[in-house]
This record gives C-alpha cells, structure tokens and sequence, in this order.
C-alpha cells in the first residue's frame, strides 16, 4: 500500500469531500427514520383517524368531505345495540372454549415432548406447529369440507361411531348441521382456533422448559418427590412467566378474532348470529352496513374490553415481588 | 477506534445517498422518456365474468380509439366491492369506470359518490327506454338519481329436474300453479325419490318477499322510511318457509357452498329458483354432468323477481370521464356487443333490442332442447324493481336471522317479524 501511494498520485477527485455529510448525531434519528415513518403512515394515522370517525356520521360511498360530527352519539348507538352484546357474548365463549383447552393441553404436551421425545423431537414439534403457519383461508375451507352436513368426513365418523353396538347410542343418529346450526357453529370454529394454535403454545412452552436447571429436578428426584410433584412444584412455577405470554397472546387474538369464523360462516355469522365475533361485527358494521363511524366506536370499545382483560390476566400471572 | 466510529458512517451513508440519487434520477428520467410515447390509459374495475366481457369489447374499442388503452383491474365479487366503497370514500385514484352489482348499486346509490347518468352530459334519460325497465328502476337512488347503467339483467326462473319430476308422476304445473302446490308437489318428490324440495327454506322467503312489492314500495322499508316486516308479505313468506321446514323439504343448503354445488351434482335438490344465469353456472361448473336433467319455467304462482345483475358507473372523482361513458355506451348500448357477452358469458342482455335476436329461439342443450330465454324475455316484462334503502343490507340480515329463529327454534312467525321492526326502526331513527 505504501509503495503504491508513493507512485501513484491520488487524483483531485478523489481527494474530494463527499457533499453528503450527516453529522454524527443524526445518524441514528436517519437510520430510524423508515420504521419511524411506515409507523405513522400505517400505525398511528389510522389509529387516530378511527377515533376520529368514531365521533362521526360517514357515509363512505359520499367521500371524506361528507362527514357530520355526532358528538357520542356512536358509542351510545353501539353500547344499546342487543347485536353488539351478541357479538361480545359470542368472542368471550369463543375465547374461551378455543383459548384455556390450548394452555391445558400445551403444557403436558410440552413436558412429553420435552422428557420423551429425542430423535423425532424436532419432527414432532413442526408437525404441531405447521397449522399456525398454514394459510388461514386453506384451514378454512378445508374444515368447511370436514364440517359438511351430508358428505363432510366428521359426520360420517360420527355416523360410522353410531353403528358400533353398546356405544353407538352416545352418538347422534342424525347428521350434525355444524356450521348451519345455531348451537354448533361455536363448538366447530372454537375447535378450528384451538386446533390451530395449540402448537404454538407447545413451542413457547418448550422453549421454557429448556430454560429450567436439571439439577432442580436431579434434587427432587434424590429426595423422592415423585413424577406428579415434581410437574407441580418445579415445572408449573417456572412456566408461569410462559404461561402469562401465553395467555396475554391467546386472549388477545382470542378478543380480535376474526379470520376463522369469518370463513368458516361465509362472512356472515352463522344461522342467529352465532359465530359472529366482535371483530366481525365491527367489519360488517362498515364494509356491509356502510356505517363506519359506528364501526370505528365499537372498534374502541373492543379495546377497552381487551386492554381491561389483558390488565386483569397481568395481575393473575405476573409474578409478585419476591417470586423469582 | 472513535474516529472509525464517528466517520465510516458518513462515509457510507454520503455513498448510499448518491448511489440513490443516481437511481431516482436515472427511474425519473425513464419515466419522462416512457410517458412521452405513453398512450391515454382507462381504468376499468370489474369483477368476473364482466372483466372477461370487457376484455373481448377491446378490439373493437382499439378501433374507434387507438390512441386510448383499457386497462381492466379484475377482482373477485366480494373484494370488488369492498375496493370501490374504499376508493370511493377516499376519492382517491377510482378507477374510471366501475362495474357494480345490483345490490350494491343501491347502496352506492345513497352516497352522492357516483356521477348522475341521467343529468348533462351523459343525457341517460333519453335513452333510458332502450333498457329493461325494471333494470333502470335498480339504477336510481331514492331522489331519482340514475347512477349506473345496466349491462345485464337475472330474470327469475325455476329451475327444476324433468326426470325427477317424471318418476314422482307429477308435470310442471304442479310446481307453477301455486305456492300450495309447489309444496305438495315437494311432499311427493321426497317420498318418491328422497330429493329435497328446495336447497334452503330461505330461498323460497326470498322470493316471496320480493314478488309481492307494491308499486312505488321497497322491499323491508316504505316511502317514509317505516319498516314493513310486520305486513302480510313477510308473513306469508315466514309461513311458507316454516311448511317446507317441517315438511323436511329443504336441505338446509346455503347457497355457493360446496353442498349445494354436490347436491345439484347428486341429483339430490329437484328445484332451485334463481336469475337466468344459474343454468350457465350449473353447466359451466357446478353439475354439468346433469346436462339435459333440467327444465326452467316461470316461478311459482306466477311471481315475478329479479336476482343480481351488473351495471357501468362512473366516479365523480374519475379523471377521463369523456372516455369513460363512451367505453360504457360501447358495452351497454351496442347490440352486438350485448348478444356476444349473452352468448359467451350467459349475460342476459339488459337493451331490449337484442331481445329479438334469432338466439332467443335457440334451443339450449342443458335444458333438454328447451327454449328458455323465451321464457325469461317474458320474465323481462313483468319484474318491478323495488325501491332501495341505505338499511336493505342490514335489514337482510335481520330478516334472515329471524327467519332462522322460526325454523330453528320454533319462535313464534309473528313475535320474530316484530322483532325485526323493532330492530330496524332503532336503525332508521338514526
């Protein structure tokens, strides 16, 4: 290099500053500036925006120009609505039929997986895993075949169980209308969104059992603490910051469900509504009913109900001061 | 190791900005370069079938206008509409022209979005005799305002399988004559042959309520925006449907499912009432290895209705309107075009010229040599349109989820059709 500098002449153009100079300190404030940007392109205007319209009469068709200001006039229309607390009653079961089962069976799931699984472990944890990352609109459709009354596979197990002798009783003699019958369209989807994310929850759960010390459990063993115990008193208490993740995680996407039932109904609900969840609602509320300054209400309404229930689950899981 | 951090990020960044720089220049100047030979672009959004109609008009449209290209944006029939409510809201960027089904140009039709047809330049009254009557009658909104202009039209029919029929011993007009005989006919259908009656009891409400609108009346709301769920109308049609579900006579089938496209495939629905088109639709996809099972004719008890149809509008927020009505008046005016989108895409033409066309007299393969579209010209002449409302939508929906309530539950006809009003009042009172 310092023979090559001592005879070659270094041209006044490249000898030249360059013109773009950024101070240092700017440097940060540039390289944040495209997620900066998206955010409050994508984020945060719409956010304030559908607060906004939630104190307005729109009727999208009309262009943004014909908005009238209706002061809360949305809010109280949406908290009288009877469809409303349909909707809400509809998310709450859905939430909860679909969601606790997912933590029940994830967490022995996982401690299976975990103690017993070696050489197909990986095999094993993908195989629960590929739903969740499995187009939604593919699982729909694909249980809307299962689910079908006349040709769909589950009514002919069902069908086929109704025939054994001694047990054939407990099953329905009738084809089950799933997804056309007011008391079944919950059961069904609520067993789609489990079906779908328990493998998600298996892998949070595992991850956290990788990070419990073998030693605890070599310990407990010497001290005869049985299998049992040692799920209760080790595994359960280290789980819990997971199982607080996991929860918040379910409830959420439990609360703002949408995508499954949606399909499932053909974006209508279901025969009474059914299974039609809140978020649903809200879309119909807009897209079907051309009323999106009402839609946009209920939209913080379902927020309130989210951000109170997540409060709620933060105080039952979040570990105490003194817990580790 | 400090002045390394403090420079080298300077120096990359300054490579990076004049690496982008030559870029931006180098697009903008290709960009300017292009647009100088760049040729005028219309925007058309459809949805299917109507986007492969438009696409095969393009030929002759080069002709008259060499200089203008089409560019068609197709979508699917749901995302289509839910495209054009958001560029229309926006009023940003609509396409200029857009393709709307029926039901959706009433809904459009409250909003002041769209251009009045029927006002200068476009002068649409004049012409409007040209059309369908009823299909012009779809294309206004409540204060007269003519939005759209139809381009095809879903006369109702009955559907009905002819060999079915034949082994229950029972003929045509004992599915016709009346709504009491469509029923006992049904009753023989399914001891004979174990066939439903219908897909879904719904479907036979659908119609009623449609059939009986009186003049200058809308179908769930009256001129001054009173419901009218509680009327006779309602509940003939709430009673008739309660029959075909005790009776076992539907399949609880909603249509567009996968069960309703099996069960026409199994032979396991003898009658589906629709617009003209489903015959296309049975034979292009959904059974067309029933081809020759199958019969139309008037519905029963001589009812009258329309199902779907699509119509041309222009946003007043569209930049080439000039062209735009002159690609519309191409598609919904010329008469060959009209005939060729019937022939290709079973369109039913909306200009009552073409209704003369020889094709009318030609017999149709999948309904046994039938010929049809006689009878659904017929059709053309006898449907009113109701009027629309902002809450027809919404009231749908209420009606349907009552009506399931009768089926499903066993509520009382009248007790669920207040209910109904109660619910849509409190909406109409906004």
């Amino acid at each position: 290099m310092h023979g090559v500098n001592s005879m070659t002449p270094i041209s006044p153009k490249l000898q030249r500053r360059p013109r773009w100079r950024l101070h240092p300190k700017l440097v940060p404030y540039v390289l944040l500036a495209p997620f900066v940007l998206l955010f409050f392109i994508f984020g945060l205007f719409p956010l304030l925006f559908s607060l906004f319209l939630a104190f307005q009469s729109w009727e999208p068709t009309s262009g943004l120009a014909n908005m009238s200001y209706v002061g809360l006039d949305n809010f109280i229309f949406t908290l009288e609505d009877e469809w409303f607390w349909k909707s809400i009653k509809n998310t709450f079961w859905l939430a909860a039929v679909s969601g606790i089962p997912q933590h029940l069976i994830a967490i022995p799931l996982a401690c299976v997986i975990h103690a017993q699984f070696k050489r197909t472990r990986n095999a094993t944890v993908g195989a629960y895993f590929l739903p969740y990352i499995t187009s939604t609109v593919a699982i729909a459709m694909m249980f809307s075949t299962l689910f079908s009354t006349d040709y769909g596979l589950i009514n002919q197990v069902i069908a086929g169980a109704a025939q054994l002798p001694l047990i054939g009783s407990f099953f329905p003699q009738q084809p089950i209308d799933w997804l056309g019958e007011s008391e079944f369209i919950k059961p069904a989807i609520s067993f789609v969104v489990f079906w779908r994310y328990v493998g998600f929850n298996t892998v949070l759960y595992l991850a956290a059992l990788q990070t419990i010390p073998k030693d605890m459990y070599e310990a407990a063993t010497m001290d005869g603490a049985s299998r049992w115990n040692q799920f209760w008193y080790i595994t359960l208490p280290s789980l819990k910051p997971m199982i607080y993740f996991g929860v918040t995680l379910t409830l959420i996407g439990g609360l703002q469900l949408f995508e499954e039932p949606f399909i499932l109904t053909g974006g209508r609900g279901g025969s009474d509504q059914s299974g039609m969840t809140t978020a649903m609602y809200m879309y119909r509320t807009a897209f079907d009913f051309n009323d999106f300054g009402t839609a946009s209400a209920l939209s913080w309404i379902l927020f309130v109900f989210v951000a109170v229930l997540t409060w709620l689950t933060n105080l039952a899981f979040k570990p105490k001061r003194g817990e580790t | 190791m400090h002045r390394i951090g403090q420079f080298a990020p300077e120096f990359r960044l300054s490579t990076m900005f004049a690496n982008i720089r030559s870029v931006v220049i180098a697009v903008l100047l290709s960009h300017l370069t292009l647009c100088a030979h760049a040729q005028k672009v219309l925007t058309v959004a459809a949805y299917p079938a109507v986007d492969s109609i438009i696409k095969a008009a393009l030929p002759a449209w080069e002709k008259k206008h060499p200089g203008v290209q089409v560019k068609v944006i197709s979508r699917a029939y749901a995302d289509h509409h839910t495209a054009m409510t958001t560029a229309l809201s926006t009023s940003s960027k609509p396409p200029d022209v857009m393709v709307l089904e029926s039901s959706y140009v009433a809904r459009f039709a409250t909003g002041g979005g769209l251009e009045d047809l029927g006002a200068p330049p476009y002068n649409l009254n004049e012409s409007k005799h040209l059309f369908v009557a009823f299909s012009i009658d779809q294309a206004k909104s409540s204060t007269g305002r003519l939005v759209a202009i139809p381009t095809d039209i879903g006369p109702g029919t009955l559907l009905y399988r002819q060999d079915l029929l034949l082994k229950s011993g029972l003929q045509e007009a004992d599915l016709t004559n009346s709504w009491d005989s469509y029923i006992k006919a049904g009753v023989v259908i399914k001891k004979s042959t174990g066939a439903y009656l219908v897909a879904h009891a719904r479907d036979v409400k659908d119609l009623i309520i449609r059939g009986g609108v009186k003049s200058g009346e809308g179908l769930y709301f009256d001129a001054a925006g009173h419901s009218l769920v509680t009327t006779e109308r309602f509940v003939k049609a709430f009673e008739l449907a309660k029959r075909i579900r005790d009776n076992k006579l539907d399949g609880k089938i909603s249509a567009w499912s996968n069960e309703w496209a099996e069960g026409f495939r199994r032979g396991h629905v003898a009658t589906q009432m629709s617009g003209a088109w489903i015959a296309g639709h049975l034979n292009n996809w959904l059974a067309p290895e029933t081809k020759g099972l199958w019969r139309a004719s008037q519905l029963p008890e001589n009812t009258w209705a329309a199902w779907g149809g699509s119509f041309y509008a222009i946003p007043k927020a569209a930049t080439q309107k000039e062209l735009a009505w002159d690609l519309i008046q191409l598609m919904t005016l010329n008469p060959d075009r009209q005939l060729e989108a019937f022939k290709s895409q079973d369109a039913f033409p909306a200009l009552i010229s073409v209704h003369n066309d020889a094709f009318f007299n030609e017999p149709i393969a999948f309904l046994g040599q039938q010929k049809a579209r006689i009878l659904w010209r017929e059709a053309t002449r006898h449907i009113q349109a109701p009027k629309v409302h902002r809450l027809d939508t919404f009231a749908d929906e209420v009606i349907n989820t009552e009506l399931d309530k009768v089926l499903n539950q066993g509520k009382d006809i009248r007790l669920a059709l207040k209910d109904a009003d109660r619910l849509l009042e409190r909406r109409a009172r906004r």
